[in-house]
């Protein structure tokens, strides 16, 4: 089982990468044979940006590409900036194939300044992985400056937990069935229009 | 024989000189444009290829004239595009025009097809973008069917039916002109030149190289396929770009303003990174040999390779400065790619090779209709169906 975790934390020691983190102390937990990395897409803002413009990707995002591509499931944090996720974070996955996350089994989570922003997984980040078709798990996590402390509880802990449960089930399941295949479909109707004008 | 050829193929950008910060007319673009395709023949490349566009900051909208004008004032240089716009042209006017061209400068000429169009675009021509695929397909056929059926009874979806139409004036010598498609990300088109043993062309610029092989190694395996040859004999184009100077820091350190501001890559990667990942040369005659020479290694051998040169608001002094040093380092490159050349690779197609070709497909009809083993071989101006 090979899992990547994609982090959007802007700061060396974010806490979005720290939320990372837990993830991949939960997976190791009941996984230990799981590969858990995590790609910070900060080291790569100007690899991302450069390929906006010029619609490729350099070599050394490419390699982070090709390892969200090869990942049996992601885990995907991002911070919230201004109700959202950040600019970097949108265009990284505008860099992706748009089928290139089919059916990838993901978890989702967000940190944010205030706990006001707990439902920006649900409205920003959701919508955004339901274009690219990915199979979201129904647990995503929201850490807010409260859930860095644990007051006796270990609630932050127990969602983590709970979401990489799901995730772990449906990365081991059947999934949707459904993945990213880039072969070439000799038998669209186009193609097959081109050997026979009469179709 | 014409093992490979060697060439331009140009946008028509009106840019401005970031350097300088002047930008040249509609006017001296165009008549800037005949110089360079002049410019070609003297240095002995073997094809000048323009654009098509119908949008500012783009000036060559109507490839046939410009191409017959340069015709007129050279002699050997094969006059192509890149590439003439099969959605949104009718192919009558496109089996027409290029037919035409092809009589006034004696075959000396072919063309590329490609979509090239945004989205904008299409509309203004009576056509709908999200068909260009559609588009590409059934107006290729109906061009091919033009040029090699004298009467022509069509009805497709997106033209007027035609009955008993006859396109003017038929194929010189009874051989339509070359056609090459180009595309650098639908497998259709490949499959459309495949189909034809038709040209593939890759324009093989601003992007790294893996994006080009697949669709490279599809039409080859099509080609095959369709029982055209084996896919080393299929017939491949690629573009490249340049800038060089005897010593390769002064070509760095005079294309990087012109780079940094360049529309496509400007304002992103930086030069040093774009060279590396890109088929982009910015440095000294033999670094330009080395990088160019990859191609064959990374595309398998072929048949022709055009450069961009005049873009991104260069002057037309600087351009004609770089032919003068890439008609220098040509017969280098023709001679390295000839070493590594395998026997069974095509060679680029000609009028003269296509009239030869038709003559014997003609002379073998005639045989087995006649049965028997006259034919003289020598052209007339007839149309010959295929």
């Amino acid at each position: 089982m090979r899992i990547v975790a994609v982090s959007a934390g802007m700061s060396d020691a974010s806490s979005t990468t720290l939320l990372a983190n837990r993830y991949g102390e939960a997976i190791r937990a009941v996984r230990p044979d799981a590969t858990f990395e995590v790609v910070s897409l900060r080291d790569l803002a100007h690899d991302i940006t450069d390929a906006t413009l010029v619609g490729f990707a350099s070599p050394r995002l490419q390699h982070v590409i090709d390892q969200v591509a090869a990942a049996d499931a992601l885990v995907v944090v991002a911070p919230t900036y201004k109700a959202s996720y950040p600019g970097l974070f949108k265009s990284f996955f505008d860099a992706l194939d748009a089928d290139l996350l089919i059916g990838k089994p993901v978890a989702l989570g967000a940190t944010g300044g205030t706990a006001r922003h707990s439902l920006v997984v649900d409205y920003a980040l959701r919508p955004l992985f339901a274009y690219m078709q990915a199979m979201v798990v129904p647990t995503d996590v929201f850490a807010s400056p409260h859930d860095w402390g644990t007051n006796g509880t270990d609630a932050l802990g127990g969602r983590v937990e709970r979401a990489v449960g799901e995730l772990l089930s449906v990365a081991e399941g059947g999934g949707t069935g459904r993945t990213f295949d880039d072969s070439i479909d000799l038998f669209s109707e186009t193609m097959l229009s081109i050997s026979d004008p009469q179709l | 024989m014409t093992t490979m050829q060697f060439g331009l193929f140009t946008v028509g950008d009106v840019t401005p000189d970031p350097v300088n910060g002047t930008t040249v007319s509609e006017h001296e673009r165009i008549k800037n444009t005949v110089a360079i395709a002049k410019k070609a023949e003297d240095i002995g490349l073997d094809v000048f290829a323009t654009g098509e566009h119908h949008n500012p900051p783009f000036v060559p909208s109507s490839p046939t004239t410009t191409l017959a004008y340069i015709g007129a004032q050279t002699e050997k240089i094969i006059l192509s595009t890149s590439t003439t716009l099969i959605t949104t042209n009718d192919p009558v006017k496109i089996a027409e025009d290029y037919a035409t061209l092809q009589h006034l400068v004696d075959g000396r000429m072919d063309l590329m097809l490609g979509r090239g169009n945004t989205a904008p675009v299409y509309p203004w021509f009576g056509y709908d973008g999200s068909k260009a695929v559609e588009l590409t397909i059934e107006h290729y056929q109906l061009l091919r069917r033009l040029w090699d059926e004298d009467v022509v009874n069509w009805e497709g979806q997106f033209r007027t039916p035609l009955q008993g139409f006859t396109a003017t004036p038929r194929p010189l010598d009874g051989a339509a002109p070359f056609v090459w498609h180009g595309s650098i990300r639908t497998p259709e088109v490949a499959e459309l030149a495949a189909y034809y043993g038709d040209g593939y062309f890759a324009n093989n610029i601003f992007w790294p190289k893996e994006h080009y092989i697949r669709l490279i190694n599809f039409y080859r395996q099509r080609y095959a396929h369709y029982g055209h040859g084996t896919p080393e004999q299929a017939i491949v184009g690629l573009g490249g770009q340049f800038f060089i100077r005897k010593n390769s820091q002064d070509a760095v350190r005079e294309f990087r303003p012109y780079f940094d501001n360049a529309p496509v890559y400007g304002h992103g990667p930086s030069l040093e990174d774009f060279t590396a990942q890109t088929p982009l040369t910015v440095g000294s005659p033999q670094e330009f040999i080395e990088k160019t020479l990859t191609f064959a290694d990374y595309f398998g051998d072929y048949q022709r390779q055009l450069f961009l040169v005049d873009h991104a608001g260069l002057p037309t002094k600087i351009v004609l400065e770089q032919l003068d040093l890439l008609g220098e380092v040509l017969p280098t490159l023709r001679a390295e790619f000839d070493a590594r050349r395998p026997e069974n690779v095509s060679d680029a197609p000609t009028h003269a090779a296509r009239v030869a070709a038709a003559t014997t497909g003609r002379q073998r009809e005639e045989r087995a209709r006649e049965g028997a083993g006259e034919g003289t071989g020598s052209v007339d101006h007839e149309a010959v169906t295929r």
